[in-house]
């Protein structure tokens, strides 16, 4: 689906963060990482998966920019990016690009009802003047 | 006023805890503004959403305690309806109501038990045939717009990924 009035890299990365929240998976890792930072193996924990296919999915949420590499050589804590997460989920956003859409139509259709009292007043008019 | 609003553009501010206002000037006498914005004829030509929505179901009892229902439907067939009922109806100056999400909103399995009724205050003021389209949208609590603005990050978590699956699916 198109976003209308959204510019090109916006959707385009809007388009690869829905598609890396669109995996129960990478939710949930999401939702662990707003309660804090965690390594690889503490986010590996909850889940009957192997690290590396931890790792996979850490690594798409990454290329979306929705967590980020800590510090900590070591332990190189995943964290949350949250306004990439805003941007995804945020609300008044959506709501802006709903009202955008809805409005900018509302501006051609009261164009067009002008447009149709004119031509019935030009009738009615025409009527009336005509024996 | 220095801050003139100018036609085709919106503004949206958060004057309080509770509120969201949207503003929009538009190029026509608030008669006809009032109009397209209660007849059933036009809401569904331009109430309609997201490019690909549409509005089926636009049923409008226009009168005090009457009540309203409308359904969009996206692209790949999901529904989301809205309920309210009018509480105030001057036309072509006022109007005010009350909204609220229904069910269909819901994504199946989701916990989120109700979406906060809102009420919604629609002010048409003219000046020399332009109409400022004000509308405010009044949440019961300040957590219950932060919960829909979705700003409180970690709170709105379940709320805000509720709210995605539902963008997701009319995104599919």
């Amino acid at each position: 689906m198109q976003l209308k009035g959204y510019g090109r890299t916006v959707q385009g990365r809007l388009n690869a963060t829905f598609a890396a929240l669109a995996d129960p998976t990478r939710r949930a890792i999401v939702a662990r990482l707003a309660m804090g930072q965690a390594s690889v193996a503490e986010l590996a924990r909850p889940f009957a998966m192997s690290q590396p296919a931890i790792s996979k999915h850490l690594k798409v949420l990454e290329r979306a920019g929705l967590i980020s590499r800590g510090r900590d050589a070591q332990r190189r804590p995943r964290r949350l990016e949250a306004r990439a997460l805003a941007e995804a989920t945020g609300w008044l956003e959506r709501y802006r690009e709903i009202w955008e859409a809805n409005l900018r139509r509302l501006d051609a259709l009261l164009d067009e009802i002008k447009a149709e009292e004119r031509t019935r007043a030009r009738t009615h008019s025409s009527k009336r003047s005509s024996p | 006023m220095s801050g003139e609003h100018k036609v085709g553009v919106t503004t949206y501010a958060t004057p309080t805890d509770t509120q969201v206002v949207i503003t929009r000037v538009v190029a026509a006498p608030r008669r006809l503004v009032f109009d397209a914005w209660t007849n059933p004829k036009y809401v569904p030509r331009w109430l309609s959403g997201l490019e690909g929505w549409t509005m089926p179901v636009c049923e409008i009892d226009l009168r005090p305690g009457g009540s309203f229902h409308y359904v969009w439907r996206g692209a790949d067939g999901s529904e989301m309806g809205m309920r309210g009922s009018y509480k105030e109806i001057v036309p072509p100056e006022r109007l005010v109501s009350t909204e609220t999400w229904g069910p269909e909103m819901r994504p199946p399995g989701s916990e989120v038990v109700e979406w906060p009724e809102t009420l919604n205050t629609l002010v048409l003021t003219e000046v020399g045939g332009r109409t400022t389209i004000t509308l405010t949208v009044t949440y019961p609590s300040k957590a219950a717009r932060d919960a829909a603005l979705q700003t409180g990050m970690k709170d709105g978590m379940d709320q805000g990924f509720t709210r995605l699956d539902t963008v997701l699916k009319t995104l599919a």
